[in-house]
């Protein structure tokens, strides 16, 4: 199989328009006629349904919530990038395109990033004609903030919840089209399985989870906008029920999965408390600008009141070691220290599982320096936060911080109009792997989710779908239908007839530790080859041993995660098995055998500059990886360096 | 720590609930509220029992998703947060607590904790948007939004729609919820062509999804994870009376 990533020829900076030139239109008398399947309504299903519903399109819209308005997108804090230059600071298109493809160490492909960062100015027109209510200036004006170390001013914000105010305005624009008959909306409906018939992506079959009905759905094209997969950690920052069972679902019927092993970790996140722990709480990492990060020089010191220990007992590593950027080091540069220093037996905090795993974040300096009002003005609702969540206060004792699993990059494969390798399979956000590379900037997910959603895939849907024209006669009858139903409704009755002794969650809290020890932070080859041991292992020991209580009749919320958690626990083997094939570092994914002298993360470009994408061979069988050479003709390929 | 629940149980919506008992040890005070019914749940799922369904996902008090009365309190006994924030310290060894799904004829008790809360998704689909297409935005600093117009549009935005609201009402209202979508479009030159429109049809289709009046007990404020303020009910009264006026309908 080659892999074609269909990138416009032409120079970069127009081959966005170009390409939409020369894309197939439908009638408009036609739209009617297509039926288009969007799985998912995060910011990038919603507004894609909602813009294909505008068109006039037949479109049905699934989620597993109850409401198109929880997907997890609304859990973005900083802000969305655009390159709007509105404060005259020498932003522009080409720098937000610079700064992305090098923020993603050089692992994406420059046509993709380069029309993102086009587009990026559209989002926020649109966002704000739905009435997103942005930060504004006095003058009425939009305002700006710089976020994740860019030099520009390009963040636009609406206080800690613009993901929140963004994925209001797509559900608002769904809502209308919902309203208007264009769009179907079906909650509380999870997606189990893809449909491809004659090689085209023809329909979904899904499980209502209200009354446990299996149903088939039939679609001339079908959009996964379903998310990332950071919870085949069990703990990371993302919602309990994000999930990687409809890109799985995908790849097992023949999508391609694309650099699975990236993932990235957030530095500053509220630590483990005990081992019921159920999912991490991410801290903005604005704090870091204020924030001094610290762990005690000794050992010995571990439990003792920091604020007791005088300052040459304390080791400020970040400072020490990155004197030029200090404190404010990019995410995997920090998170990968706190791991070294909590390796060391120096982290502090409660103790789990026989160790402390945090780090001090420090106001103590800040509030001297400025004024306790002047930190509870900037942070004030952080400090609530963690005060909240800990029971401590911020401004007498430093918070606790460690990093967590926050945001994955890998996800199925795309060409440039976002269809994956399966005819009219189009995946969307953070369910692609496309734009981020090996590791995405702050304030880049949320401009990613709506770029795809409102401005890319909708003409390159109409251009698929104008292309293979309507009319086909495919119905729920057909073989291939039959075949998934069989197979999903199989694999229902195999999980409710197991009745073992394990609840689910325990498997998938192991599963999680696995993961999070050998595919965490930092990765080697025998970790990895230990995971690839250990996790068929446990998948076996949960098809023997999970209790799975109840039937498939109404809510069945253990039969919910038991199906999630069986596919992280196959999906967790292929992130491993790309983490051992990947023997260079680069971005998110720190190959301990790949690092310079003073172990900073060392990329191969001679022999890595390649996307990896696997293709499905069996559960038991060894996936087959397939590359695409990646080319930079417009940013020079550098090491990143933060000393 | 030790802790007595209450809990309704009912295994669909058609079926007759009761309180159950159990007894909850070894509760750490950092817990969450739902991370201690997920070490009561992951107890009877390995005994083989149906564990207590709520709704929950973000676990951060964003997605709106969680929620239920602790003791007749919705969300609990702490200030604007959500259930799934709150935490076992704000109980004590040996305390009783009754958890009860949210009560409203138009939120409807699926099972257990967890109640159908789709009448809020129709309430917006009847007119809580502005209508613009994809493409068709102007730039977006052409209009200018008085500062102070844009912060009290974002302080009704803030609504989560998780239905507090309306459980905590005696009367089962969603003018909270209402009340905020309409001030937060209302607030903005975006949403000033559909003004009286949106306050109209909105306000229809909460009467016609079953939900109660407003006769300003404030109860509704009170448990609101976000604090939204009662304000927005009558600046929505205001605007519903200037449309029924102008309305020629």
């Amino acid at each position: 199989m080659t892999l074609d990533g269909k990138c416009p020829s032409g120079p970069i900076e127009t081959a966005w328009d170009t390409h939409r030139f020369n894309m197939k239109l439908v009638n408009p008398a036609n739209r009617r006629k297509y039926n288009v399947l969007v799985v998912g309504t995060g910011l990038a299903g919603a507004a894609c349904a909602a813009t294909l519903g505008e068109l006039g399109f037949n479109v049905q819209a699934f989620c597993y919530q109850d409401s198109a308005r929880r997907a997890h997108s609304i859990a973005a804090q900083g802000g969305i990038n655009a390159a709007k230059n509105y404060q005259n600071d020498g932003d522009s298109v080409h720098r937000l395109f610079y700064d992305t493809v090098k923020g993603g160490d050089y692992r994406s492909r420059e046509a993709n990033v380069h029309r993102l960062a086009q587009i990026s100015v559209n989002i926020i027109d649109q966002a704000v004609a739905q009435g997103v209510p942005f930060a504004r200036e006095y003058g009425g004006l939009l305002d700006n903030r710089s976020f994740g170390g860019a030099q520009v001013a390009r963040t636009f914000y609406a206080r800690g919840q613009t993901g929140q105010q963004l994925l209001l305005g797509a559900y608002s624009a769904l809502s209308r089209q919902v309203h208007a008959g264009t769009v179907k909306l079906h909650t509380r409906t999870e997606m189990l399985d893809l449909v491809v018939i004659d090689g085209r992506a023809r329909g979904i079959i899904t499980r209502n989870l209200a009354t446990g009905a299996l149903e088939s759905w039939i679609g001339d094209a079908v959009v996964l906008a379903t998310g990332g997969y950071g919870n085949v950690f069990f703990l990371s920052t993302n919602a309990m029920g994000c999930n990687v069972t409809a890109t799985y679902k995908a790849y097992k019927k023949g999508a391609l999965f694309a650099n699975p092993c990236y993932t990235q970790i957030h530095p500053t996140c509220i630590p483990v408390s005990g081992g019921y722990q159920s999912k991490l709480t991410l801290m903005s990492e604005s704090l870091r600008n204020d924030g001094r990060v610290w762990v005690p020089k000794s050992a010995a010191d571990a439990t003792k009141d920091p604020s007791t220990l005088p300052e040459d007992q304390r080791d400020y590593y970040l400072e020490r070691r990155y004197p030029s950027f200090g404190n404010l080091v990019p995410r995997d540069v920090a998170s990968r220290n706190a791991k070294t220093v909590c390796d060391e037996g120096r982290g502090v905090g409660h103790e789990v599982d026989g160790q402390r795993r945090a780090v001090y974040l420090d106001f103590r300096d800040a509030i001297q320096r400025v004024g306790k009002s002047t930190i509870e003005a900037r942070y004030g609702n952080l400090f609530h936060m963690y005060t909240k969540i800990t029971g401590e206060n911020p401004y007498e004792s430093p918070m606790r911080i460690y990093p967590a699993i926050h945001y994955t990059m890998g996800g199925l494969w795309v060409d440039y109009n976002l269809m994956s390798n399966i005819e009219g399979l189009f995946v969307l956000g953070e369910a692609n792997f496309s734009d981020h590379g090996a590791n995405r900037l702050g304030a880049s997910a949320l401009m990613q989710g709506l770029a795809d959603g409102y401005f890319v895939a909708p003409p390159t849907i109409s251009d698929y779908l104008a292309r293979v024209g309507w009319g086909s006669k495919i119905t729920a009858e057909h073989e291939g239908f039959k075949a998934a139903l069989g197979e999903t409704n199989d694999r229902i009755q195999k999980l409710l007839n197991i009745k073992g002794k394990r609840p689910v969650d325990s498997f998938h809290r192991e599963l999680g530790n696995v993961m999070w020890d050998k595919c965490g932070m930092s990765r080697t080859k025998e970790g990895l080859e230990e995971a690839l041991k250990r996790i068929p292992e446990i998948r076996a020991e949960f098809w023997e041993n999970v209790n799975v209580p109840g039937e498939n009749k109404g809510v069945n919320q253990s039969l919910e995660r038991a199906g999630r958690v069986a596919d992280f626990l196959e999906f967790g083997e292929l992130m491993c098995l790309d983490a051992l094939e990947r023997a260079e570092s680069c971005g998110g994914h720190f190959r301990e055998e790949s690092q310079t002298e003073d172990g900073e993360a060392l990329r191969d470009d001679v022999n890595f500059c390649h996307t990896a994408a696997w293709e499905f061979k069996g559960v038991e069988t060894a996936p087959t990886l397939h590359k695409e050479a990646l080319t930079f003709e417009h940013v020079k390929l550098t090491q990143r360096s933060y000393k | 720590m030790k802790i007595t629940l209450n809990v309704w149980r009912q295994s669909s919506p058609q079926a007759a609930g009761a309180f159950v008992k159990y007894d909850v040890d070894g509760v750490s005070a950092d817990m969450s509220m739902l991370e201690m019914l997920d070490v009561l749940n992951d107890r009877l799922e390995s005994k083989g029992e149906a564990p207590i369904a709520f709704d929950h996902d973000c676990r951060e008090g964003i997605c709106g998703s969680c929620g239920f009365m602790i003791n007749g309190v919705a969300h609990g006994p702490e200030k604007e947060i959500t259930v799934c924030q709150t935490h076992m310290r704000s109980f004590k060894d040996g305390d009783e607590l009754t958890l009860e799904p949210w009560r409203a004829m138009a939120f409807p008790v699926m099972r257990d904790l967890m109640v159908d809360r789709s009448a809020f998704d129709r309430i917006i689909q009847a007119g809580g948007y502005v209508s613009v297409r994809t493409g068709s935005a102007p730039e977006a600093n052409a209009t200018p939004v008085m500062k102070e117009h844009a912060d009290m549009a974002f302080e009704a935005a803030a609504c989560i729609g998780c239905g507090a609201c309306v459980a905590a009402c005696p009367n089962a209202a969603a003018m909270l919820f209402t009340s905020a979508k309409v001030s937060h479009l209302g607030l903005l030159p975006q949403g000033a062509p559909e003004r009286d429109k949106r306050a109209l049809d909105m306000v229809a289709q909460m009467d016609k999804e079953g939900f109660g009046h407003c006769t300003n007990h404030g109860e509704c404020e009170a448990v609101c994870p976000k604090g939204i303020s009662v304000n927005f009910i009558a600046r929505m009264n205001r605007d519903l009376l200037k449309a029924t006026l102008r309305s020629t309908r």
